[in-house]
């Protein structure tokens, strides 16, 4: 039996990781699909991070140190699919994975975070792939000396347009709103680049392709004007849905509480409403969706599910 | 130990006419295609003389890239015979991979 089981492999569940190894927890696995990193690993520069000087310093860079201190104190990595985290009677959890296996562990912490959203115009799922795209550092290569369109007006919309203007001739913003919530910082670099042209209270509408993929897309605007901008690359940056499948059980229903929008509630200590399961990173309430946020869920969470385990342990 | 078959414009017609073929196509500055880099691995060990599991750098190999459309990755084309039948953008599980590679066996 696990000590913890920590499902998902970015900052929240590393950082989970290293706290759960170097605190003491003997038997700790973190399952993650493939190699840990998260999210951020599509970022073409982290630059909140406190400490993280570098110039340009790419997720990617950032992240690769994070796994290899977290083996440093024995936690082990499983590359499996969890499917789903269920309940027992005696109050321990077993892990399900893909492949029909299973764990049994004492504590749980839930790091799955979230995916990017589609922003739902026509075509979007049909050229996903073929020229829409939600991730810049990825495909922007594919659109290098051509014009590219962005959806969104957040952080990473603006951050990734910098991003895309570098290798791009043009770059242009769909926002549907007259103002934008980035960081002002950001917002001002975007607007002194001369190669980005903001289209403001514009929503896509239709996405024009051929055989091949992406041609361009139709915008429409507030006052019901529209505009057929011809580019074959099409970025999508409209926020992100949080990965709550493995909570879901056979009944359909959640293991513990969940708000409306499929966030898990938890408390200032990343509890859930189960008893040794923890919530943690984009999954839970009121996440501010930052890497260092994520790692100091992470870290709290796992300094709980060791008085957690200890206090079971000794019971 | 089985090992991936790295596809250039030279050998890529020679390694998918036959049999099953899974063509994961990377860069080495995209996450999601680092994130299955391991995966890819471990598949080429369990499919050992039963599939050819292949990576094309699209950065190097950018003829490959745009003979076949390829405009996100990663993009995972799956081949049979030389024909390319099916495909999978983004990460996936292994378990995904190995299913699709079982259904064409």
């Amino acid at each position: 039996m696990l000590d913890c089981a920590i499902i998902g492999g970015g900052p929240a569940g590393l950082t989970a990781g290293l706290y759960t190894t170097r605190g003491g927890l003997d038997d700790v696995i973190m399952f993650e699909k493939g190699m840990p990193g998260g999210q951020i690993t599509s970022s073409s520069e982290i630059e909140n991070y406190p400490g993280a000087t570098a110039h340009n310093l790419s997720g990617m860079d950032f992240m690769i140190p994070w796994l290899e201190q977290c083996q440093r104190f024995g936690l082990k990595h499983e590359m499996s699919e969890v499917t789903r985290v269920s309940r027992n009677e005696d109050g321990t959890f077993t892990i399900h994975k893909s492949d029909g296996s299973t764990n049994t562990a004492k504590s749980v912490i839930v790091a799955t975070g979230s995916t990017p959203k589609r922003a739902g115009f026509i075509g979007e799922d049909k050229y996903f792939g073929r020229g829409v795209s939600t991730c810049a550092t990825c495909d922007g290569f594919f659109y290098k000396g051509k014009e590219v369109a962005i959806i969104g007006g957040g952080d990473t919309a603006m951050e990734e347009a910098l991003y895309l203007a570098k290798i791009c001739t043009k770059v242009y913003i769909i926002h549907r709103r007259d103002t934008f919530r980035s960081a002002p910082n950001t917002i001002e670099r975007v607007k002194m680049t001369p190669n980005i042209e903001i289209l403001l209270n514009a929503s896509p509408q239709e996405v024009l392709g051929d055989a091949m993929g992406v041609t361009g897309i139709r915008v429409v605007f507030k006052d019901g004007l529209t505009r057929q901008i011809d580019a074959p690359g099409l970025f999508v940056f409209v926020g992100r849905d949080v990965n709550n499948q493995v909570l879901i059980q056979d009944d359909g229903s959640f293991l513990c509480e969940m708000n409306d929008a499929g966030e898990v509630i938890v408390d200032i200590s990343m509890n859930t409403s189960v008893p040794g399961l923890y919530a943690t990173g984009d999954l839970r309430i009121a996440a501010p969706k930052q890497v260092v946020s994520a790692a100091g869920d992470g870290s709290v969470a796992a300094l709980q599910a060791i008085a957690y385990v200890d206090k079971i342990s000794h019971r | 130990m089985g090992k991936y078959v790295e596809l250039t414009a030279s050998n890529f017609e020679e390694i998918t006419k036959e049999g099953v073929a899974l063509v994961d196509f990377w860069a080495p500055w995209c996450g999601p295609c680092r994130m299955i880099a391991p995966v890819i691995e471990e598949l080429a060990n369990d499919f050992e003389g039963k599939a050819n599991i292949c990576k094309v750098n699209t950065d190097e190999e950018q003829d490959i890239a745009v003979k076949f459309g390829i405009r996100s990755i990663p993009t995972i084309l799956f081949f049979k015979n030389g024909e390319m039948v099916d495909q999978m953008v983004g990460a996936a599980s292994k378990q995904a991979f190995t299913d699709k590679i079982n259904s064409l066996l």
